[in-house]
């Protein structure tokens, strides 16, 4: 499988008053159709390198290639065409657009894509009708439950065909019968090949994926593969 | 390019909060209309003041007698004194500048129904006047003529009646030319009906005044050769009180009255009192400028400061947006847009309400009829006003424009 993201040595420093070296050093590469999940304490670093991977927040020194374009020093005009075009979000606070309803969510990415009214809407709707939300579409975001929400999210992700989907503790905010779903849904949305990162604390959710990078102090401390799925909430591989 | 999806989130937008758009909006309506009406209303005063004045020559003065206020050459103070042919002879001679000077004969009160034609009469002043007299108060005709130098020479018992006075003697559409009318006990031909519809004079209302030749009033009043008032019109390039003041000298040489006496003789500029109405025209011009362009911009700062507020709000939807793929130059666009079409909107329907006031007040005005505008502005000053709203609109959405820019996906998102 082609390699996908590559990061070399990446480093990142806050100054806000005292600096503070939050990546320091990381070296990693994901192949596309990979399912990873990043682990780590917070304060390890991990919302940082999804932002970054998520061309949110930029970095000091080293290199980001995706999809082999090195993503560095971009205009903000850039960096938005990049997010627009490569990369589909999914929050753990789910991030939607109260005023707007589930459709009008949903097709956002493709109105910044300059994709007419109509075809967007058609298409967001398809979206809606794939994770089971067609009755939804127009409901306003207060009406519907956390894993719909969720679910919504997931859809306008998707609907610009990204290379990549960057979860920030995407069942964060729901209770474990929903965490399940959207974790079944997310573990689908990868079997149709779609790059699926996805940063949490949780091990339980971290088990369901096929590699887990686990980070501390800003730097990879392992990475493992788990592609038997056999990985204790204890932190350690289940021998056989 | 029209982009329906653009305007269709900008309406959204507004439409959320409506009262604090409507607010908003009203500042920016209150704003325009208030500087248009005041702007109205400047013009207005300014066209009713010399609707008043029409027919004035401005550079004219008129001088007449009074009382001495200073004892001189063994003459008590407090006398009365006269002007007299031979000073207007003697000015004429001696005063340079003078184009026209023109002695007028004016009894004070008339006597209670002293104008008589048939049944018909009226009450009415009268005044003895010179041909000239028409060149320092321009009397607009409606029928036949006025006074000429040979109605003067041959001491003609002819007039010129006002409107009001025809419309009191004659009937309606009735020719008076040749007609005679009986004016304290003379009878008297009428040549000429005036037309002036001026509210301001020296001798009551021109419409209400029947003019008669000098010389013919002078004699049949026992006047003499006493003149009440004389009226001097200065040459291009001469200043009237400059005029003034040398008439003066000669009057007081000729009457025996104190060089330094300030009261004895009694003088109306013209030309100084248009100049006193044109600063007051002036000043308020500028007061409405000041105070309508005050409200207008308290109105641009207030959509400034609501948009300010509304970007605040905004931060983390502005964020998403950002996340999702929005160009900051879309999400400038999207602010700046707002506050166009709130000002846009308010500025316009502020003008068309001002218009609409400054129409009906000139309608209730205008009873003639006439349609002539006193208090409306002119088109281009609307058109002024739509493009100061229009810029103004712009830059009220700047600032705030900016600072949504200026936002950063992650910031906005970890705001929760």
């Amino acid at each position: 499988m082609p390699t996908i993201i590559k990061l070399e040595n990446i480093n990142k420093t806050y100054y806000n008053g005292s600096p503070l070296h939050v990546l320091k050093g990381i070296d990693l590469e994901i192949h596309e159709g990979e399912f990873v999940s990043i682990m780590g304490a917070s304060g390890s670093g991990k919302s940082t390198l999804l932002n970054i991977l998520g061309i949110l927040d930029n970095y000091d020194t080293g290199e980001y290639y995706l999809n082999n374009v090195l993503i560095k020093n971009l205009s903000e005009t850039r960096a938005a065409y990049f997010r627009n075009k490569l990369i589909g979000f999914v929050f753990q606070s789910f991030n939607l657009i109260s005023f707007k309803n589930a459709l009008e969510n949903v097709a956002l990415p493709l109105y910044y894509q300059k994709t007419g009214r109509k075809t967007r809407n058609k298409i967001a709707l398809e979206y809606l009708d794939r994770l089971g939300l067609k009755e939804w579409a127009y409901h306003m975001p207060n009406e519907l439950s956390g894993g719909q929400k969720q679910r919504v999210a997931i859809a306008r992700a998707l609907i610009s065909k990204p290379q990549i989907i960057l979860a920030d503790e995407p069942t964060g905010a729901l209770d474990s019968k929903t965490s399940v779903e959207v974790l079944d849904l997310l573990k689908k949305v990868n079997e149709t090949g779609m790059t699926m990162i996805i940063v949490t604390h949780e091990s339980g959710i971290a088990n369901q994926t096929n590699k887990i990078i686990r980070l501390k102090d800003g730097i990879i401390e392992s990475i493992d593969d788990n592609s038997e799925h056999n990985f204790s909430s204890f932190g350690f591989q289940n021998i056989k | 390019m029209f982009d329906l999806d653009r305007w269709h989130e900008i309406f959204i937008t507004i439409s959320r909060n409506k009262l604090r758009s409507f607010l908003t909006a009203f500042g920016v309506f209150w704003g325009i209309f208030m500087l248009i009406v005041l702007i109205g209303g400047g013009n207005g005063l300014g066209n009713l003041i010399s609707g008043q004045v029409e027919g004035i020559t401005t550079n004219s003065c008129y001088i007449w007698n009074g009382r001495t206020s200073e004892a001189y050459k063994g003459f008590r103070k407090g006398r009365w004194w006269t002007v007299s042919n031979r000073d207007i002879e003697i000015i004429k001679a001696k005063v340079k500048g003078i184009e026209e000077i023109s002695p007028l004969v004016l009894p004070w009160t008339p006597a209670q129904d002293n104008a008589v034609r048939g049944e018909k009469k009226g009450t009415f002043s009268v005044q003895g006047t010179y041909p000239n007299f028409n060149k320092v108060y321009t009397h607009k005709m409606k029928f036949g003529r006025y006074l000429n130098d040979i109605d003067l020479q041959e001491h003609r018992k002819v007039c010129v009646i006002g409107s009001r006075v025809y419309e009191a003697l004659f009937n309606r559409g009735e020719d008076p030319s040749g007609k005679d009318i009986r004016v304290d006990g003379v009878y008297y031909k009428v040549i000429g009906v005036g037309d002036g519809n001026e509210d301001m004079s020296f001798n009551g209302d021109p419409r209400e005044t029947i003019s008669i030749p000098f010389t013919v009033m002078q004699q049949l009043y026992n006047y003499g050769e006493n003149v009440d008032m004389f009226a001097i019109m200065a040459k291009p390039n001469f200043a009237v009180s400059e005029l003034q003041e040398q008439i003066e000298t000669i009057l007081k040489a000729n009457h025996d009255i104190a060089p330094y006496d300030k009261q004895a003789i009694n003088s109306f500029n013209v030309e100084a009192r248009f100049q006193q109405i044109g600063s007051l025209l002036f000043g308020v011009n500028i007061l409405a400028w000041i105070v309508g362009f005050g409200t207008l911009f308290a109105g641009i700062i207030g959509v400034s400061n609501i948009m300010m507020v509304t970007v605040r709000e905004r931060t983390q939807e502005i964020g998403i947006r950002r996340a999702l793929g929005a160009k900051p130059s879309s999400i400038m666009t999207q602010i700046m847009s707002e506050s166009f079409i709130i000002t846009a909107i308010a500025g316009f329907l502020g003008i068309s309400f001002a218009v609409l006031i400054l129409q009906m007040v000139d309608l209730g005005l205008d009873v003639s009829g006439s349609g002539a505008t006193v208090f409306q502005i002119s088109f281009i000053t609307s058109v002024v006003a739509a493009f100061i709203i229009i810029i103004l609109g712009t830059l009220a959405g700047l600032g705030p424009a900016f600072r949504a820019m200026k936002i950063k996906p992650i910031e906005a998102l970890s705001e929760e």
